[in-house]
């Protein structure tokens, strides 16, 4: 089975939010990068697992600029056998979409996966833009997914509950937790990862239909009030007449 | 006009009556929906500014495109130039595919109505930062996060039209379908009491279902306790698991990890129980009590009661 990953650049999870030129810019000073825990976890470990089951190929995609050369590295030292970077930086999710569907149609491949959603952006977008730009099947928040040729069956959440659904490959389908767990690459993984094929391919013209026009950290919390343990009788007139929330 | 899609598949909940208030603030609100929801219940949307309701009763819903094709049959017969989705799992799925069959700029995980500029805030980094969008193209999309906005009700019942849409043959076939009985769904939960490795075992749950029940709360729990099987995974919220907003979030002997928090940021006021006095989960609440929870659980029990009662 040949299946495409796509992976995103994200800022560690416990990077220190902070935004530079006039709050239009996320400020990369001194910010770890790592692969989207989603797209890493979650997507890449069961497209590697689906792959030592039956064969095929696993073909790591991003779009960004030369700086996300590292952490495609990564993503190939986990185990992918090839990377492409469509090399650009990533205008909205609409753009970062259109460009890789751009390119799969180029290549035909028989899954599409990604994360969830990203840990900066948190839209849960681009997977569904690229099901509909390729008219194939798109399955949302899978926790579960087998493959038997070109059947498919996937867990997916649904609203308050959970659905198990079969369809047939081509589809994109974006994960969740459950889907697979974490892998650490190993030394021989990382050696592997220098000499593996990374791809830079030039990006269409694309236009974007969004833009962040400019970012705002949340006010500060004020201090948090102390509450005597004997006295939960206190706690609950604050919720009612302070918060208002009972 | 304004089309707002509502998921009926669990009959109308609180988001539903949300997004249309949120639609009616920005124009005249034509709500679309399919499956087997009465035209009773339906016809409630009115009473939050809905002038009518569409329903296509041949299409469930689990199938993605479908959706999505009647989605935009509907917006191409009504002139639509805003479309409104709850951030649900639809919002997060169909509203995307529907972004690109109509070349519409969606927001997703909208949290304010469209400023002067026509730009509309999320939150971003989940939960750390809120950033502004603008959508640059004619029509646009919004996928608005449960708890948001308050529903507003100031009309009546309004006309329920069964329409039938060209959606072609569904390409997902559903094998099985679970869903819990009776529970609020954490997502839309207005009230959450919250509990992690601090109850030190499952069967110490009963108080914290006490305290849900006293309240009229959803039960949530940490991640190391879904984890290792204590709660069941829809119950997990934080960074991999549900992101909620509550008006009151109650976390007992949930230290408050950096993952946890991202999870639950946006909650209106957060109290925090717990032993240990250096916990970083006190620095992100509103009210802490430093406390063994077995014993500060069952006595606000008995306080949330007292107040009930009174």
């Amino acid at each position: 089975m040949k299946i495409l990953v796509c992976i995103s650049k994200a800022p560690d999870t416990t990077s220190k939010i902070a935004f530079s030129e006039e709050n239009t810019k996320f400020d990369e000073n001194g910010v770890q990068f790592i692969v989207n825990p989603y797209d890493e976890w979650y997507a890449l470990v069961r497209a590697l697992e689906i792959k030592e089951a039956g064969g095929g190929q696993v073909t790591i995609i991003t779009v960004g600029g030369a700086s996300d050369d590292a952490i495609i590295r990564k993503a190939l030292a986990i185990g992918a056998d090839d990377a492409v970077r469509l090399d650009s930086e990533a205008k909205d999710a609409y753009y970062t979409a259109m460009q890789i569907s751009s390119y799969a149609k180029e290549n035909n491949y028989d899954l599409i996966l990604t994360g969830k959603e990203t840990i900066n952006y948190n839209g849960s977008q681009v997977a569904g833009m690229i099901a509909a730009e390729l008219d194939v099947p798109f399955v949302s928040l899978a926790s579960k997914l087998d493959v038997n040729g070109s059947t498919l069956t996937v867990e997916r959440e649904i609203v308050g509950g959970l659905q198990v659904v079969e369809l047939n490959a081509p589809a994109v389908i974006s994960c969740a937790k459950g889907m697979a767990e974490q892998r650490i690459p190993n030394m021989r993984g990382i050696m592997a990862a220098r000499t593996k094929p990374l791809n830079v391919v030039a990006a269409q013209e694309i236009e974007n239909l969004t833009e962040f026009v400019s970012y705002a950290l949340p006010n500060a919390k004020s201090a948090v009030k102390m509450i005597d343990p004997e006295n939960m009788d206190e706690l609950v007139e604050l919720l009612h007449k302070e918060a208002k929330v009972i | 006009m304004i089309l707002v899609y509502i998921n009926s598949s669990n009959g109308i909940s609180k988001s539903s009556y949300e997004s249309i208030s949120y639609g009616k603030k920005l124009g005249d609100v034509i709500a679309l929906t399919n499956g087997g929801a009465s035209s009773d219940d339906l016809a409630s949307l009115g009473q939050y500014g809905a002038s009518k309701v569409l329903v296509d009763r041949k299409i469930n819903g689990d199938d993605q495109q479908q959706l999505t094709k009647l989605i935009a049959s509907a917006v191409e017969n009504n002139s639509v130039k805003t479309i409104v989705f709850s951030h649900d799992l639809v919002g997060k799925s169909v509203a995307p595919m529907l972004s690109v069959r109509l070349k519409a700029g969606l927001v997703s995980g909208a949290i304010s109505l469209p400023d002067a500029e026509g730009c509309v805030d999320v939150n971003v980094f989940s939960g750390k930062a809120l950033g502004k969008v603008k959508v640059n193209s004619e029509i646009k999309i919004i996928s608005l996060l449960p708890n948001s906005i308050q529903p507003e009700e100031n009309g009546s019942a309004c006309p329920v039209e069964e329409i039938t849409a060209d959606t072609g043959s569904p390409s997902i076939k559903v094998l099985s379908t679970k869903k819990p009985e009776g529970e609020i769904p954490l997502p839309e939960a207005e009230l959450v009491v919250s509990a992690g490795r601090g109850l030190k075992g499952p069967e110490n749950w009963a108080m914290v279902e006490d305290l849900a029940v006293s309240l009229g709360a959803a039960t949530a729990c940490s991640r190391p306790v879904a984890d290792i099987g204590w709660r069941p995974h829809h119950e997990h919220v934080g960074q991999t698991g549900v992101a909620i907003r509550p008006n009151l979030y109650i976390a007992i002997g949930i230290s408050g990890a950096i993952q946890h928090l991202a999870g639950v940021n946006g909650s209106k006021v957060i109290v925090v129980i717990n032993t240990d006095p250096e916990a970083p989960f006190f620095k992100a609440a509103d009210y802490g009590i430093i406390g063994d929870a077995f014993e500060v659980v069952p006595r606000l029990n008995e306080a949330v009661n007292k107040f009930k009662a009174s």
